[in-house]
């Protein structure tokens, strides 16, 4: 039962970080940069979470989501910037920009938002206002794993019936013809699907920190936007299946802390084996493609 | 202050000896139409590799089997995007993700997860008799360890290879127009996987300079995004071997100026130096709008034959 | 040594589910030219790219000089004597011509000696080109040279020409042709793939045609007829002669109709800052159909997506009503997703501007309504488009925008790459567009096709427009940019 419990804390992020980088994948957008926008999203939270008044009371925890959900847009905006205007590769650009969240929270959490004994590398606790209410009490398990949810169905059903979705579809699929035939403004409606990406990503910082650690400290994202490009593309990048494939990553990596404590193995096989499933289902698609080549 | 001008120098030819040589690699395989995501996973493998090549051989054994696990890692890629013709940028992040999980999974398993203060032999710097005496850069080109000097010689050897060979051309060829090359007899999947497998090598010994040369131990993580920083080196350089590495010796400065603002001290936060090379990369890649200049068939999937 | 210098026997070769090539089969004798007739999709390409090694064959087998061969890549073929120059030219555009013809060499690379070595070999073919000068800078007709140098750099004893003279201005192709009689008049063969029935009768000695992806006629040109070679290259589905060149429908007046779309003095500069299109001003009313002339890269390209409303103009003005049906010339690219279903395909039309939810109900009834009154062949609306045939595909795209834009359609070489039914199925729609009151504009690279269909003619010339008398001599010439006088 704690595992179960464990499973669905760890696989919250997941999800939501595989939301954002199947939306972004779905728009033709090499989104790497899902972990720099967790970091920016729960910087943000916390800020919120430790200087909002205990005045505000509850809502303190809607705006650090908020909060969170800017952040993290903001982040994916600049590479989105930076490729709409000069052509930088996205994969390159979030990459560092990745790096550079890293440092900037390593900076804030050692300094201007350090925890005033200025001992640990860390905020300090958030208000009681921006915990994320528990699903099941005494156990880990909070309302964000509801909210992930909600959200998975929300840009499932945004894809399949909107307008817009499908325009992010089509500009995905095949820029070409999305401009042409369907006079789509295929740089705008992935840069909108870029910054949207980075705004959910944003959201999981936030619902992590408002969930599970109640502050901001250094590695607040053990690699959950790499993990997350896993999830995304096994999920086929339906908003639907990053559902099951979250939770089948969130207990990959339980299984694989515990597997670290008790035997000895490396947590990081995990990664390894998420590395292994990326290349699998791409091989995969590979060979289906090559098997049906038509003479144009 | 001229000693410190001087330490300076050393410290950015130092600093940008395994980008220049990465992207060295970067750029033979660039012009072969593949961009290799991958290298960071290559120079990581090689960093590793170059820890057990050393303890049990030596030095220059370490550097070997750097350069073997750099081009393993390498190998990965390419037959997932040179023969699958799979995309190249999520094959490239994969092979990444995978050589980062699985240096730091085979470390902790050779040497335990403590963490073992694990040292290697390294390389001693080795100046050039005369040569190193040069006034202000003397020392800083000359007086570097040897791997630095292969560099050296590898520069004109790439280029010329490039340019002033059949097979330079058909490489360039692939880079341009794939359908052209191999309508003309080129082999062209052979051409770009041999290109990616010398990209990767060169990250490998990239990776192991790293350890031998500089930091004497293996980290997990320790390639730090050099490899992407890599990629931004090789668009600054314009695709060309000799711009590669005069843009990675702009990168080595922008990583020696926090030695230089430490030793001379100031309140600055570290962190915005550990952060300078990736904003300039960022910066770079803006300013050089590289899209225009770059191979025309760069990153493409389809050879547009068979 | 054999009498045949290269023979394709019972050749197969698939595509996933298209059978490109069932037993094909020629025979070429050394010292003759042979032309390889039929028309598009025939299979011509597919067998000769099998003969050059750049594909390989699924049954049958290849002979050079009565030695069977199994080429791994063109550098075996090219080893083995056998040379192409391509339909669509393999050079490298961002280099030199020398550079160019050095290609596939081996060893070291000296350009200097290499650039020695090309013009010797201009000079004892006749082919003249600037060494230095780099490819994408040339006009095709000097491309297409350097493709031939390529190709003859290596001394061959097969030359291969895929349609060499399809983009080439009728002098040129008659040039062309004659050298080749020249090279073959000493000792070498070449094959000619072509799909004009006149440049077979007139320049080759033995003639094969493919029909389908088979052989059904091969013989001599000397025995051979127009009639008995329409009938091979069409088959069951002839087609009269000379109906392809017949008017397809009623061509009404438009004098007094309005105007629909308006371009009054545009220019259009390309991304690289070179004018594609200089003060151009046209008008095209409602009920007639305007036919577009123009040799490939005049900027005849900008112009129709000028009018389709699909780029801007740099300079001047355009007036276009709020939706033009578009039909672009590469339907695999431009106009269709490939992965998505017919119902998604169809509801391209107008994503651009949709607000809101899709109404998924209504486009799946308007395709099915589409399938039906365009005659496309398909289970349903929900099967992929890439299982649909080339003609199929078109068809579909070909109702879409007439469905779509009602008052304006733009059409790109809209019969290009389809069989004889399925073309005649476009054209038919097209008129029928005309005839309901749509202003059409279609260009087409088929000066017959356009003179047929159209009620006005427009030359595109370098960049400029004039309208033109519209029969074959004077549109061929405006083309090249003779005035007639």
């Amino acid at each position: 039962m704690a595992f179960l419990v464990d499973m669905l804390v760890h696989a919250t992020p997941l999800m939501i970080a595989g939301l954002a980088v199947a939306i972004a994948f779905r728009a033709g957008i090499w989104n790497i940069g899902a972990d720099g926008q967790f970091i920016a999203g729960a910087t943000a939270a916390a800020w919120i979470g430790v200087s909002a008044s205990t005045s505000i009371g509850w809502l303190a925890l809607p705006l650090a989501l908020l909060a969170g959900a800017i952040a993290g847009g903001i982040w994916a905006a600049i590479a989105a910037w930076l490729r709409s205007r000069f052509g930088v590769l996205e994969v390159i650009s979030t990459i560092m920009l990745n790096f550079i969240a890293t440092y900037g929270a390593s900076y804030l959490v050692r300094g201007p938002l350090q925890e005033p004994t200025h001992v640990f590398p860390q905020t300090s606790s958030i208000v009681d206002g921006a915990h994320m209410p528990l699903l099941i009490a005494g156990t880990r398990l909070h309302w964000g794993f509801v909210l992930a949810l909600l959200l998975a169905i929300v840009a499932w059903w945004v894809m399949k019936y909107s307008a817009s979705g499908f325009r992010i579809r089509a500009s995905g699929m095949s820029p070409f013809a999305a401009r042409s035939a369907g006079l789509i403004n295929v740089p705008r409606v992935t840069s909108g699907a870029f910054i949207v990406s980075g705004a959910i990503a944003g959201i999981a910082g936030a619902i992590e920190v408002c969930g599970v650690t109640f502050a901001l400290y250094e590695n607040i994202s053990p690699g959950y936007g790499y993990t997350a490009i896993a999830v995304a593309l096994l999920a086929g990048l339906n908003p639907l299946g990053v559902i099951g494939t979250g939770i089948l990553f969130g207990a990959l990596e339980t299984a694989a802390s515990t597997m670290q404590r008790s035997a000895g193995i490396p947590a990081t096989t995990a990664s390894v084996i998420e590395a292994i499933v990326i290349l699998a289902v791409i091989g995969i698609a590979q060979f289906r493609s090559r098997r049906s080549v038509s003479a144009t | 202050m001229t000693s410190g001008t001087e330490a300076f120098l050393e410290g950015v030819v130092r600093t940008a000896t395994p980008l220049a040589l990465a992207a060295l690699g970067e750029t033979v395989t660039e012009r072969s139409g593949i961009i290799n995501i991958g290298l960071e996973g290559s120079i990581i493998a090689g960093a590793l590799g170059s820890v057990i090549g050393a303890a049990h051989g030596g030095v220059w054994a370490g550097f070997a089997l750097g350069a073997i696990c750099g081009l393993a890692v390498a190998a990965i890629f390419a037959l997932f995007a040179v023969v699958l013709r799979a995309d190249q940028i999520i094959t490239g992040t994969a092979v990444t993700l995978l050589a980062l999980g699985g240096t730091g999974t085979l470390y902790r398993f050779i040497y335990g997860s403590a963490g073992a203060a694990l040292s290697t032999p390294t390389l001693n710097t080795t100046a050039i008799p005369f040569l190193s005496r040069i006034p202000i850069v003397g020392s800083a080109l000359f007086a570097q360890p040897s791997i630095t000097y292969i560099l050296y010689c590898l520069i004109p050897i790439v280029s010329w290879w490039i340019y002033r060979t059949h097979a330079g051309l058909a490489l360039r060829a692939m880079g341009e127009n794939p359908a052209a090359a191999i309508a003309a007899g080129v082999r062209g999947k052979r051409v770009q996987f041999s290109a990616v497998l010398f990209g990767g090598a060169l990250g490998g010994v990239s990776g192991a300079t790293l350890v031998l040369a500089q930091a004497g131990t293996f980290v997990e993580g320790m390639s730090a995004g050099r490899g992407f920083i890599a990629i931004a080196i090789v668009v600054l350089g314009r695709w060309n071997p000799i711009g590669a590495v005069f843009a990675a010796l702009i990168f080595g400065a922008a990583s020696a100026l926090q030695f230089y603002f430490q030793a001379i001290g100031t309140d600055l936060p570290y962190q915005l130096f550990l952060a300078f090379p990736y904003v300039l990369t960022l910066v770079a890649l803006a300013a050089t709008r590289g899209r225009i200049s770059a191979p025309a068939a760069l990153g493409r999937q389809d050879l547009e034959v068979e | 040594m054999s009498d045949v210098a290269l023979e394709l026997a019972s050749i197969t070769r698939s595509f996933g589910r298209t059978v490109a090539l069932q037993s094909a089969s020629l025979s070429a004798r050394r010292g003759t030219v042979h032309a390889l007739l039929g028309e598009n999709g025939a299979g011509k390409t597919t067998l000769m790219r099998i003969a050059f090694g750049m594909l390989r064959p699924d049954a049958g087998t290849v002979m050079v000089n009565g030695v069977i061969k199994s080429f791994t890549s063109p550098g075996a073929a090219i080893a083995n004597g056998i040379a192409m120059v391509h339909q669509h030219f393999t050079l490298v555009p961002a280099m030199t011509v020398t550079e160019n013809v050095a290609l596939g060499g081996h060893g070291r690379f000296d350009p200097r000696q290499s650039r020695n070595d090309l013009v010797a070999l201009a000079k004892r073919t006749g082919f003249a080109v600037d060494p230095d000068a780099r490819v994408e800078e040339l006009p095709a007709g000097a491309q297409q040279r350097v493709e031939i140098l390529k190709a003859l750099s290596h001394d061959p004893r097969v030359l291969i020409l895929d349609e060499p003279t399809a983009i080439l201005t009728p002098v040129e192709a008659h040039d062309l042709l004659n050298r080749a009689r020249e090279l073959v008049n000493d000792g070498g063969t070449a094959i000619l793939i072509t799909h004009r029935l006149r440049d077979a009768l007139q320049f080759a000695d033995d003639i094969t045609v493919l029909r389908r992806g088979a052989t059904v006629w091969t013989g001599s040109a000397n025995a051979a007829t127009e009639d008995a070679l329409v009938s091979a290259m069409l088959g069951d589905e002839h087609v009269p002669a000379g109906s392809l060149t017949d008017g397809v429908g009623r061509r009404s007046r438009a004098d007094d109709s309005k105007t629909v779309m308006e371009l009054r003095n545009a220019g259009v500069r390309d991304a690289l800052g070179v004018e594609r299109l200089s003060a151009v001003s046209l008008e095209v009313r409602a009920g007639e159909i305007v036919g577009i002339a123009a040799v490939e890269g005049n900027g005849q390209h900008e112009l129709l997506r000028l009018l389709a409303g699909r780029i801007a103009p740099t300079s001047g003005m355009v007036n276009l009503p709020s939706s033009v049906g578009f039909i672009p010339e590469d339907r695999q690219r431009d106009a269709l997703i490939q992965d998505m279903s017919l119902r998604d395909n169809v509801a391209l039309a107008g994503a651009g501007v949709r607000q809101g939810m899709v109404d998924w109900t209504a486009i799946g009834s308007r395709t099915r309504a589409l399938l039906k009154d365009y005659d496309v062949r398909a289970r349903d609306e929900n099967v992929r488009i890439s299982t649909l045939s080339g003609g199929n595909q078109q068809k579909l795209v070909v109702g879409r925008e007439i469905e779509w834009s009602h008052v304006a359609l733009v059409a790109e070489n809209p019969s290009r790459g389809l069989d004889i039914q399925a073309a005649a199925a476009v054209r038919t729609r097209i008129t029928d567009a005309r005839n309901s009151g749509a202003a059409v504009v279609i260009y087409s690279s088929d000066i017959d096709e356009i003179i047929s269909l159209a009620d006005r003619v427009i030359v595109v010339y370098a960049g400029r427009v004039s309208e033109c008398v519209n029969d074959y001599e004077s549109v061929g010439r405006a083309m090249l940019g003779v005035t007639t006088t």
